[in-house]
């Protein structure tokens, strides 16, 4: 197959993915410029790794790349960021941020319902560690599959499971102290 | 036995996401049902989802950014011959003003532009239908930047009026926006080498294309659901029209949108003809 003609079926396999690959990045990185630069990067790399794309569900394959190149990104240009936050043995946040959490159980509903702002979510989905943000991105906002996601933060499926729950929870208590 | 709290907790994340597989459902779901702490917990995860869901941004690729990742493939650029492209002019007619031209040039630009893409499609399914094929090569290129919609409009009546006089038919257009899939525009398009009418609707972030035209069938019916390149194809049959919904929403959802579609058409008033449900008798 000519380049032009695998690029063009590259680009009609990707296309429909674009807008969920930016938003990865988006909320992987954080920023708007970087987000660019990574999804450039990881565009030119799924299009070298074509040939190994054997069909498919084109959304979680381009995904899987983007995810890569970001956590690639990070450890280059943001030293540290990836491995700082969390704890992956229990989950808990170190430092000042667990000191300061509450832990008052308050009625959710209501806490929620003050909390339906969208910058509001958008700072609390921030502050969650790199792993809880993008498990909750690919579930909440690309409905994607534990199987998808699995495959996506190479993980086993029971751990997609009780990340989620831990990132929930964690998300929960951040929109509670922001209240 | 009975399930305890702490074994049922621990499941309520995958509960709550339609994940858990069917013998713990049927487990947890007895628990669930004498269990008013669980029950509770359950319901704040779910509101913590629609909550999410309802309110968090979700960040578009800006149509900059699109053009730069497609400059940067080896793709040559010629004008229609380039289907990517936002500028292709005879990639999706756009008016009817050179009329003659237009219907000259309509079938060479199809030919090109689907030459590639359906004849890829197909090879890569190995699939016979072929039409199912072309539509979802429509509905992809319809994704691309300025192609998904010639009249952009929530309004039924402005989206219906803007195809008269641009199709042989009539086309009926059905608002759903209450039942959680608004219409959002309207295009023409060229599909099974005849002008058809594509809707497009929309369900949270995705898009679905409706394909409709006249019918050379006199029967109504559903004519079937598949999966055609990983996009979930509907098509069905009603008052003397074909009709075809695409998009990369799940099954479930795209049945239900073509359902609703199917009740809005029978109860709607007469357009073209009058509908062809059985009488009752």
């Amino acid at each position: 197959m000519s380049d032009e003609l695998t690029a063009r079926r590259f680009s009609a396999m990707a296309e429909p993915h674009l807008d969920a690959a930016y938003n990865l990045a988006r909320w992987l990185t954080r920023n708007p410029h970087d987000a660019d630069d990574v999804v450039q990067e990881a565009y030119l790399r799924a299009f070298r790794f074509f040939d190994g794309f054997r069909g498919g569900d084109g959304r979680a394959w381009l995904l899987t790349i983007v995810r890569n190149t970001c956590y690639t990104w990070m450890k280059e240009n943001r030293r540290g960021e990836t491995q700082l936050e969390y704890d992956e043995a229990d989950g808990s946040l170190q430092g000042e941020e667990a000191a300061e959490l509450p832990l008052h159980n308050a009625d959710p509903q209501s806490l929620l319902l003050r909390a339906a702002d969208g910058e509001r979510i958008e700072a609390a989905l921030k502050r969650l560690p790199i792993e809880f943000r993008e498990i909750l991105v690919l579930r909440e906002l690309e409905e994607m599959s534990y199987k998808d996601i699995a495959v996506i933060a190479d993980l086993p499926i029971g751990t997609v499971m009780s990340r989620l729950s831990r990132a929930r929870t964690q998300l929960r208590r951040i929109l509670e102290k922001m209240e | 036995m009975m399930m305890h709290c702490k074994t049922a907790r621990p499941l309520l994340t995958a509960y709550g996401d339609s994940e858990l597989d069917l013998p713990l459902t049927v487990a947890l779901e007895a628990h669930l049902s004498e269990c008013p702490d669980c029950t509770q917990a359950l319901q704040a995860q779910r509101s913590l989802s629609r909550t999410v869901r309802g309110h968090a941004p979700y960040f578009r690729m800006q149509d900059d950014l699109r053009a730069r990742l497609q400059a940067s493939l080896p793709i040559e650029v010629r004008g229609a011959n380039n289907p990517a492209l936002p500028t292709a002019p005879a990639a999706t007619p756009r008016t009817r003003r050179n009329q003659e031209m237009t219907r000259w040039l309509m079938p060479l630009a199809a030919a090109l532009v689907l030459g590639v893409g359906v004849n890829q499609f197909t090879a890569l399914n190995g699939a016979d239908d072929s039409l199912a094929d072309e539509l979802v090569a429509s509905h992809i290129r319809s994704l691309q930047v300025g192609h998904l919609d010639d009249v952009a409009s929530t309004d039924q009546h402005t989206v219906k009026p803007w195809f008269a006089g641009k199709l042989d038919y009539t086309l009926p257009v059905h608002d759903l926006a209450t039942a959680g899939f608004p219409l959002s525009g309207g295009r023409l398009d060229y599909v099974d080498k005849r002008d058809v009418a594509a809707l497009d609707y929309r369900r949270r972030q995705h898009v679905i294309n409706v394909f409709v035209w006249p019918s050379q069938h006199e029967s109504d019916g559903k004519l079937g659901a598949q999966i055609c390149d990983t996009y979930n194809v509907e098509h069905w049959r009603m008052n003397g029209l074909e009709w075809w919904a695409v998009s990369d929403l799940n099954r479930t959802e795209l049945h239900d949108f073509a359902e609703l579609l199917q009740k809005a058409e029978y109860t709607a008033p007469v357009n073209a003809k009058p509908p062809t449900a059985p009488p009752i008798s």
